[in-house]
């Protein structure tokens, strides 16, 4: 049976009783979770994954000869199946799991990146990139002589992207960048840019950790070389991400980190490497958080995410609609195409104020640079406030944020 | 007795404050109430050298030693912090150093207030007392090699 044929009709009720935390309250005030770009919350599928795996079947994978060993083993593989699934990768050696979509950015800067690049050499990335995907092309050009390259944003937040087809040249050898904006919510043509870069001969890097959650994601069809995701903001656990590489760039590569379950043989004078993926997945992986991936994916997939996605375009409509008729308010971000991420700054008032009155309403959002420095300094801002909407959020939850702006813009005026 | 009222006396008072308001919502209106009342700090002061950067929003304090007290003057860009911080400069501004250097403090946690001396509430109160206390220390290793 086909994932779709176990749709039913999408009830953000039902949906809801799914996840326990949003049964707690924040002040005496029921809590509103809108800072789903951060982290999202965790169905109780996910929580039961990780508790079932350290009450049943808790032991170090791959070499064991007991029942526990492979039973941990083959739950540990099957995320990867599913994340091959998932994405859509043609194989299975291709999914790396790392701890997350920074390590995974840094795995590729490291290996691929620090042998490949020479001085004279190329990177670019977007004016919008999360500090993650800034600051390991910083250390690798330092070491090899490369030189980065910015596609500039424009006023709303979009890629320009005449401009990075004028940054295109043979001198390019990677394009790495954010697929969805964690700031401002833009969806990336990735496409066009991946096709591009692939004419000149470069490769492309995508940081997936905000459109995994939203986005269907076919790598395949992408065409992308590299792809980063993060599990804690697919409502799975923290401390386990994804590396999606193609296997011939992954082969080529030298390892990442030394250690065991990465090796085939060790003597003092050489050490030959594990195949793919192994090679990669030095030392003892994170093995419950991994095997719980599985479950919030699968959780993911029986929601549908077409119908998460319309769920959270109504929202992110409505908030917007909502937050324009606020008095000063200005909208950063304000693409064609926007996962649900709502930024704004309000004339007047400093976003820490307004984050902590919200939160004094129950309302947890983001306020600051969420990490993007150069995006904010493009902006002329310290920061905004932002508020991410999830498979669980309502339209009543929006409600309330807005009541808790204009009582608090009152307050601070 | 002096007229000057010790640390531990303001931070009572403060606490007095406090316990006449019964929701959160009453007690940050106060707090918003005293950071716009703050008096602002002269451009000149907002430079590099005086800003105690927090993650989001920013402090800038200057001290000086005058009779053998301290007074401290401070603004921020933020109105809450700007409220918190003028509580800290009402609770140790015209007193020792090494009064200041001991004081505890706890009134903070008494109103509620613990939260902003965590990590995740932009650093800005938690630096602002270290800075504070650091100044005082100056003043005293100063007070010290005169003597």
């Amino acid at each position: 049976m086909s994932a779709t044929a176990l749709h039913i009709a999408f009830d953000v009720d039902q949906v809801r009783r799914h996840f326990p935390i949003l049964k707690r309250e924040v002040k005496g005030k029921p809590l509103v979770y809108f800072d789903n770009a951060a982290t999202t919350q965790k169905p109780v599928e996910v929580i039961d994954a990780l508790s079932s795996y350290y009450q049943y079947f808790n032991a170090n994978i791959h070499r064991g000869i007991h029942s526990l060993a492979e039973e941990a083993t083959a739950a540990y593989e099957a995320t990867r199946d599913t994340v091959q699934q998932f994405i859509n990768a043609k194989q299975r050696e291709e999914i790396i799991f790392t701890r997350g979509v920074t390590e995974s950015i840094n795995l590729v800067a490291y290996t691929w990146a620090r042998t490949n690049l020479k001085a004279g050499d190329e990177i670019i990335i977007s004016g919008m990139e999360h500090h993650s995907n800034i600051v390991p092309w910083q250390l690798i050009t330092e070491m090899t002589g490369a030189k980065l390259k910015v596609i500039p944003v424009d006023d709303n937040g979009e890629l320009m992207m005449d401009e990075f087809h004028k940054l295109l040249s043979e001198k390019v050898k990677l394009v790495s960048v954010v697929h969805a904006s964690n700031s401002l919510g833009t969806i990336n043509p990735v496409k066009e840019m991946i096709d591009a870069a692939h004419k000149i001969g470069a490769i492309v890097m995508l940081d997936g950790a905000q459109s995994t959650v939203h986005l269907d994601i076919d790598v395949e069809e992408l065409d992308c070389d590299f792809f980063a995701i993060s599990s804690h903001k697919v409502y799975g656990p923290t401390g386990i991400g994804v590396l999606y590489g193609k296997r011939a760039l992954l082969e080529a590569m030298p390892p990442f980190m030394g250690g065991g379950e990465m090796i085939k043989d060790v003597t003092f004078e050489k050490t030959t490497w594990n195949e793919l993926p192994y090679k990669f997945e030095a030392g003892t992986p994170n093995i419950a958080d991994t095997v719980a991936l599985k479950a919030a994916i699968d959780f993911v997939q029986r929601i549908g995410k077409k119908q998460i996605r319309l769920h959270e375009e109504e929202l992110l409509r409505y908030a917007t609609k909502e937050l324009q008729n606020i008095d000063g308010i200005r909208l950063i971000g304000q693409a064609k195409q926007k996962v649900s991420v709502a930024s704004f700054v309000v004339e007047g008032v400093h976003p820490q104020d307004l984050g902590i009155l919200l939160d004094n309403q129950g309302v947890a959002v983001r306020t600051g640079h969420h990490c993007t420095q150069p995006l904010m300094n493009r902006f002329g801002i310290p920061g905004t406030t932002r508020a991410s909407f999830a498979m669980y959020n309502t339209k009543d939850e929006i409600d309330v944020m807005i009541a808790g702006l204009h009582k608090a813009i009152k307050l601070l005026r | 007795m002096s007229e000057v009222k010790s640390i531990a006396e303001i931070e009572e008072e403060i606490v007095d404050d406090f316990s006449l308001f019964d929701t959160w919502d009453e007690k940050y209106e106060y707090i918003i109430d005293m950071g716009k009342k703050l008096k602002p700090l002269e451009d000149e002061h907002k430079k590099d050298e005086n800003k105690i950067k927090g993650c989001q929003s920013t402090v800038w304090m200057v001290s000086e030693l005058k009779d053998g007290k301290v007074y401290y003057r401070a603004e921020s860009d933020a109105v809450i912090v700007k409220g918190l911080v003028s509580m800290l400069i009402r609770v140790l501004s015209g007193h020792a150093p090494k009064e200041i250097i001991d004081a505890k403090l706890d009134f903070i946690d008494k109103i509620g207030m613990k939260q902003h001396l965590a990590q995740t509430r932009s650093n800005g109160l938690l630096s602002m007392v270290k800075q504070m206390k650091l100044d005082a220390t100056v003043y005293l290793a100063q007070q010290a090699s005169k003597n």
